[in-house]
């Protein structure tokens, strides 16, 4: 009965939360709202001791695999780094052989605009095709039955260091991609493509004038230092908001009741803030936009005048839970300052900004008018070292994805414990090349440990358990209706954590370090799956992948000196892991 | 016109056309100036050449020698040779995999001087001639303290 009861209670929240209930995994954050959460329970904490490799997928290529796997009905979807191939496997056969493998043909060039490795954060389905982004800024979308190629939209230009890395994500018949380049000077926008042939439905910059941004009459933020006429381009010197940043690489959320397009903006350029007075309005922030229009109604900004690289990409979990007694439209931010955000998504008002590790770059979030306490000890500028920042420029928490669970109410973050050395100097922009103006070198933390993967206990306001891991963690988290938590490490290891307490319940050793993103699906013959893919990469993988020398504690953007040992520890290679209960 | 002359007019576009279509067209000259060697042997060249790596944003792909987007240039591995007119040809003219071209933003002085540097990163010039400390944060031993880097291998 009580079992009854609780698969009651879960279909209840699934049906709230527009989850795959029917064992699929149609979108790289497992649901539009972005929870990694899946409702099955064939493995469970009791069991999944006996996890066991099904069929496994050699890549054949050396950068970070941080492509989601999706599964819609008995098809894998999935791409891989630069030269971002797409793959379909078929599940229905034994081994998962390849279906069809489709090559876009993307432009080696493109492998020296992006920042941090080659990779490609995973595809998008709906309707009978996939649609993928490449790192030369191409937007295309392939017929899932065959791989023939249907359109493709080229968006981004690497010329002026434009690419494309994020997973698109498709909200009624609009394809949301944004582009990639905050550290070379670009001007961040997210464009909407109509599903059907890839032409463009709207497109909104994140600087600029007004009409560029898309903010109009409907645009009601809830705090007042982000109303007035044209901020995108008063909060910064004359004409700089035109290689000023804000760009969308990470994650994209929607609320089909509200029919809200809801993601965060990255950080200004160049790093160096004495090149960008102002509070360098619309990066580091959130955005809501009606996603038919792209007519933004709310905006909050987590970093004002950002001074760390502190991207505001970070994903937004939508959630419709209790809060202080009356139920409430949540959005869950952990974000790169360090702070677990709690905030009305129907008005961006925040309710709780609490940290999940330590901090000392700022004092914490002003609740009453919604902005953050920097502390002046720790304001980087030209030509002064400023050490020991925490977090670094990386953040408290990269674009590695956290997991909700409804069943526990706890989020779990995927981590960082790293503190930073920085020092401004002046950048010069030039189209193409990178524009930061920061010298960086990053080292560990305080407490011995260099990563952790945290439950935060949203009612609660803190946190409920932290698992620490000697490296960064870089991977996304999963958790599932079984209890188990599960994510990966930079030196290879596969976890599974029991979701209420923590515990590690099993592991296992893959060939290479993992910053991927697991998913569980219910395959073609009724049994729950787990699926990750290893390969080293990524901003920190870069110190492994693109040989750096760890002598240069500046190499990789300092991350030579967070993790000198990386090298010596894994290998790199990519290779698809899927498991089940043996 | 009468149509003959029109007829040879005719042929002699195509015949032209033709020597065109044979013609080879290199991505540069190649860099055998032997006065390119002298640069790496000038601290004032090798100087001139940092200040301009940090100017030309050389560090935000390659950062102190040790790499990030771009190769380290502080080690014995390199991708499209090592040897200064090499290295100087890679600046110029640019890699197919990310290295962008520089001869329509530097002189040819400055590549050389660029190129000089990228040799004193591996201590591959003298110790007096290579820098030293340096006045922003210290990303490592100066470029005349590191040691000298193995034996070059053969550019691919």
């Amino acid at each position: 009965m009580r079992r009854v009861a609780t698969i009651f209670l879960v279909s209840l929240l699934l049906t709230n939360a527009g989850s795959a209930a029917d064992g699929e995994w149609p979108v790289a954050s497992g649901s539009p709202q972005a929870l990694r959460f899946s409702d099955l329970t064939e493995i469970n904490t009791k069991n999944v001791a006996r996890l066991k490799p099904s069929f496994t997928f050699n890549t054949g290529l050396h950068h970070g695999e941080e492509s989601a796997t999706l599964v819609v009905g008995s098809t894998m979807y999935f791409v891989t780094p630069f030269p971002n191939y797409l793959y379909a496997l078929d599940l229905t056969k034994p081994g998962a052989p390849v279906k069809w493998k489709f090559d876009p043909h993307a432009d080696p060039a493109s492998q020296g605009e992006a920042c941090c490795d080659t990779v490609n954060r995973g595809p998008a389905y709906a309707d009978g095709k996939v649609v993928m982004n490449t790192l030369d800024g191409q937007t295309i979308a392939v017929d899932a039955a065959t791989g023939k190629e249907l359109w493709r939209a080229h968006l981004a230009n690497i010329r002026i260091g434009e690419t494309l890395t994020m997973a698109p994500m498709i909200a009624e018949d609009k394809v949301l991609v944004g582009n990639s380049g905050g550290e070379f000077g670009v001007r961040g926008w997210i464009a909407a493509l109509n599903l059907k042939d890839g032409s463009m439905a709207w497109k909104a910059f994140h600087t600029g004038p007004d009409k560029d941004v898309l903010i109009g009459s409907d645009f009601h933020p809830f705090y007042p230092q982000d109303r007035g006429k044209n901020l995108g381009i008063k909060t910064w010197p004359a004409d700089r908001w035109k290689q000023g940043g804000g760009n969308v690489w990470g994650w994209v959320s929607y609320d089909p009741q509200a029919r809200l397009v809801i993601y965060g903006t990255g950080n200004p350029g160049p790093w160096n803030p004495d090149q960008r007075p102002g509070e360098n309005k619309w990066t580091s922030g959130v955005f809501a936009r009606d996603v038919d229009s792209g007519q933004a109604r709310w905006f909050y900004q987590w970093s004002p005048h950002d001074l760390y690289d502190h991207d505001g990409i970070n994903e937004n979990i939508l959630v419709d839970r209790d809060w202080k007694g009356s139920p409430r439209k949540l959005l869950l931010h952990p974000g790169r300052n360090g702070y677990l955000y709690v905030l009305d998504r129907t008005n961006g008002q925040v309710l709780s900004a609490k940290p999940f590790v330590y901090i000392n770059s700022s004092f914490g979030v002003d609740l009453k008018s919604g902005k953050l306490i920097p502390n002046p000890a720790k304001h980087t500028q030209t030509g002064k070292t400023v050490y020991d920042i925490c977090p670094t420029a990386a953040g408290a928490k990269d674009w590695e994805p956290s997991a909700y669970s409804p069943r526990t109410g706890f989020v779990y973050i995927p981590h960082a414990n790293l503190c930073m050395d920085e020092e401004g100097v002046q950048a010069s922009y030039i189209a193409g090349t990178p524009y930061v103006g920061a010298i960086v070198r990053q080292k560990p933390g305080h407490g011995g440990y260099r990563g952790a993967m945290t439950a935060w206990d949203v009612a609660g306001e803190k946190i409920k358990w932290d698992h620490h891991e000697n490296m960064p963690v870089w991977s996304g988290a999963l958790v599932t209706a079984g209890d188990v938590v599960f994510y990966g490490t930079l030196d290879g290891w596969f976890r599974a954590l029991d979701a209420r307490s923590g515990k590690l319940l099993w592991q296992y050793r893959t060939d290479s370090g993992i910053v991927g993103q697991p998913v569980a699906y219910k395959g073609p013959d009724g049994h729950e799956y787990i699926a990750i893919l290893s390969g080293v990469g990524g901003w920190i993988g870069a110190v492994l992948t693109n040989r750096v020398d760890v002598r240069d504690s500046t190499g990789a953007n300092g991350m030579a000196s967070a993790v000198p040992d990386l090298p010596r520890r894994g290998k790199t290679g990519g290779r698809l892991y899927v498991f089940r209960l043996g | 016109m009468s149509s003959a002359w029109a007829r040879f007019a005719l042929l002699a576009a195509l015949l032209l056309a033709g020597c065109e279509r044979e013609k080879r067209v290199y991505s540069g000259q190649p860099a055998t100036n032997p006065a390119g060697e002298l640069y790496q042997e000038n601290a004032y060249d090798v100087a001139q050449g940092k200040r301009l790596y940090t100017w030309m944003n050389c560090t935000g792909c390659h950062a102190h020698g040790g790499g990030g987007i771009g190769p380290a240039l502080m080690d014995n591995r390199w991708i499209y040779g090592g040897k200064i007119q090499q290295i100087y040809r890679s600046i110029r003219d640019g890699r197919k995999n990310g290295m962008p071209a520089w001869k329509n933003r530097l002189t040819d002085q400055q590549i050389w001087q660029l190129a000089a540097y990228v040799r004193s990163m591996g201590r591959y010039v003298r110790k007096d001639v290579a820098p030293s400390r340096d006045d922003a944060l210290n990303s490592g031993k100066a470029e005349s303290r590191r040691e000298r880097s193995a034996p070059l291998e053969p550019g691919r």
